[in-house]
């Protein structure tokens, strides 16, 4: 179930990689063994720490990608060619490494059921990772025959990807929509869609919000993540006093 | 103990650069970028820079006036705390011996410690001595460009033997002090001085 | 009211990296802070010394400089908190903020 922050000062942990699956040509998604994890809430992230031979560290913040439910511990991470640390994660790393992270860490970019809906989530490129946790933990708590309690919690999924190869988690999202008709998947590709394409074929802009999100008069919980240029558009078109 | 990595190298060079780098320095070939604040955008028509004396005594100079004082040009290997050092970087600027003779000339007398002041509010604190001397500049072209902005343009302070915090980006005064005041990454656990052949990365290092 | 929660990452590639694109939410914080304070920061509210404005910390944009964090105030820019980390301590400044108020409860 959802657990609270520990109330203890944070500490590194050491998880063992149980395997490492590709999501797209430059996504890997990492499951973990983490003894000791205390549990998470949907949308919390941990921080990962590398450290090479001579004690040199590199340290990175990965979304938790797993909802509070599962059993294993899973990220996703994209790989940026001339990274120092994602590149590490998404090809040399492998099933039996070890892993020092701490977590879960963030207390503000959160969501889990009793905080109710509808949900309105809107995503950039891996910016969908925590966003997927709280569809995956929306998921695993409403009953699948449960049509009364998924009416009352519907979410949106709002996912601009450059392409159509490059959008993460793509056939699991497809899945959970095609059972659930209160979960609805919205695709944009900015740059390569692919032949035949028909949904949206730009950035997300104002009129795609229009569209898509619930009116205000809802009282939808939005919740952004991605690139800052993308975060800031679109939180500055779904203005609302802080 | 901290497990090692199995495989992890960080982002560092082979070997080579090695006798040029400072110990825990890494060789890289961009130029990174870090910023503490959003970068300010100072019009050249309103930027201008102020020597000012302890007694509050100053000499200030517009962009147009800046500009016209006799220009050097510099190339150095740089060093940045967070342990990148970019070598050959060429620069164009005003030796700050050039000011000090020219703000002498305005009643502006110096002190054994500066503090470099910047667009945004940034502070740092550098003694004197290791800005003359043809040690330190103000500094406006990189390459032979007119610097930009996220590196500091339209001008920065350029003291590239110590740890490249102290080369404030976005200079718009130095202060001449009696006494030596932590700047801002000086306060928050960084070393007064940084000089990075000596690794004075931390308060307390050595 | 609709609530609209954002958290941001810099993460564009060097070439194409906007204006300020190293700017990120208080979210980016929230690792740091944890090591300094057992409650987790960024869900609580803190009022800015500058304007005067309160906002959750969640909410107020972190500069993750290479050196530390300086979190600063979306209404004014100002330097709310900063945090360092030297390898044996942390540093943390929070005189940019009048107060900071966390929940009690746990
Ligand atoms: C709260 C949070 C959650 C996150 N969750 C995820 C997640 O779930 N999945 C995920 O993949 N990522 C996530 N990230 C991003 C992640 O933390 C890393 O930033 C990312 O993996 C890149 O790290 P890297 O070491 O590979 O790249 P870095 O070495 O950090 O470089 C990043 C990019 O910037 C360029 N660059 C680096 N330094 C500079 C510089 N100084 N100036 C100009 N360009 C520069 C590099 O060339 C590269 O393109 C998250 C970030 C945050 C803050
Ligand atoms: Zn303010």
């Amino acid at each position: 179930m959802t657990a609270r922050a520990p109330a203890t000062r944070i500490e590194w942990r050491l998880a063992t990689v149980v395997d490492a699956l590709p999501e797209t040509p430059s996504t890997r998604t990492l499951r973990l063994d983490v003894p000791g994890w205390p549990g998470h809430r949907a949308g919390q992230h941990v921080d990962v720490r590398l450290t090479a031979q001579d004690g040199y560290q590199a340290e990175r913040s990965y979304s938790i990608a797993s909802a509070p439910e599962d059993d294993k511990l899973a990220l996703t991470v994209e790989r940026l060619d001339d990274g120092e640390v994602s590149p590490y994660l998404t090809e040399e790393l492998r099933a039996g490494d070890k892993l020092e992270l701490r977590g879960p860490i963030g207390g503000y970019f959160v969501w889990d059921v009793p905080i109710g809906g509808p949900l309105f989530l809107v995503g950039g490129g891996s910016g969908i990772v925590p966003l997927m946790a709280m569809i995956r933990h929306r998921n695993s708590c409403l009953a699948a025959g449960d049509r009364e309690a998924r009416k009352k919690l519907p979410a949106r999924l709002l996912y601009s990807s450059r392409g159509w190869d490059e959008v993460i988690y793509r056939d699991e999202l497809a899945a959970l929509a095609a059972k659930d008709p209160t979960l609805e998947v919205v695709h944009t590709l900015t740059r390569n869609p692919p032949d035949g394409w028909t949904g949206f074929h730009r950035r997300i802009d104002r009129a795609m919000l229009d569209e898509v999100a619930w009116p205000a008069s809802d009282n939808p919980r939005v919740f952004v993540c991605g690139p800052t240029p993308l975060v800031e558009a679109v939180a500055s078109t779904l203005v609302d006093p802080v | 103990m901290t497990p090692i990595s199995r495989g992890f190298r960080g982002r560092r060079q082979p070997e080579g650069a090695a006798a040029r780098l400072p110990p825990g320095q890494y060789e890289t070939r961009d130029f990174p970028v870090l910023s503490a604040g959003p970068t300010p955008r100072t019009p050249l028509s309103v930027w201008d820079l102020t020597l000012r004396s302890p007694d509050g005594q100053s000499a200030r100079w517009t962009w147009d006036e800046f500009v016209a004082l006799p220009r050097e040009k510099i190339t150095v290997d740089i060093h940045c705390v967070t342990k990148w050092s970019k070598f050959g970087t060429s620069w164009e600027g005003i030796a700050i011996d050039t000011l000090i003779s020219a703000a002498a000339a305005r009643g502006v007398k110096t002190a054994s410690y500066v503090m470099a002041r910047s667009d945004g509010g940034y502070t740092t604190n550098v003694p004197l001595a290791d800005l003359t001397n043809g040690k330190g500049w103000i500094a406006f072209n990189y390459g032979d460009a007119p610097l930009p902005p996220e590196h500091g343009g339209p001008a920065r302070l350029l003291v590239p033997h110590l740890y490249f915090w102290k080369s404030a980006k976005w200079v718009r005064e130095l202060r001449f002090m009696e006494n030596d005041t932590p700047g801002f990454w000086e306060s928050l656990g960084y070393h007064n001085y940084g000089d990075p052949w000596r690794e004075q990365r931390y308060a307390g290092d050595e | 009211m609709k609530k609209t929660t954002k958290q941001s990452r810099a993460r564009s590639a060097a070439g194409d990296r906007p204006v300020d694109s190293l700017r990120l939410d208080g979210n980016a914080a929230a690792g740091m802070l944890r090591e300094v304070f057992v409650p987790d920061l960024t869900a609580g509210r803190a009022k800015c010394a500058g304007c005067g404005t309160t906002r959750s910390i969640g909410a107020l944009h972190v500069y993750s400089h290479g050196m530390g964090m300086v979190v600063r105030c979306p209404a004014c820019d100002g330097v709310v908190l900063r945090v360092a980390r030297t390898p044996t301590r942390v540093w943390l400044d929070a005189r940019g903020a009048i107060s900071i108020v966390i929940s009690g409860e746990n």
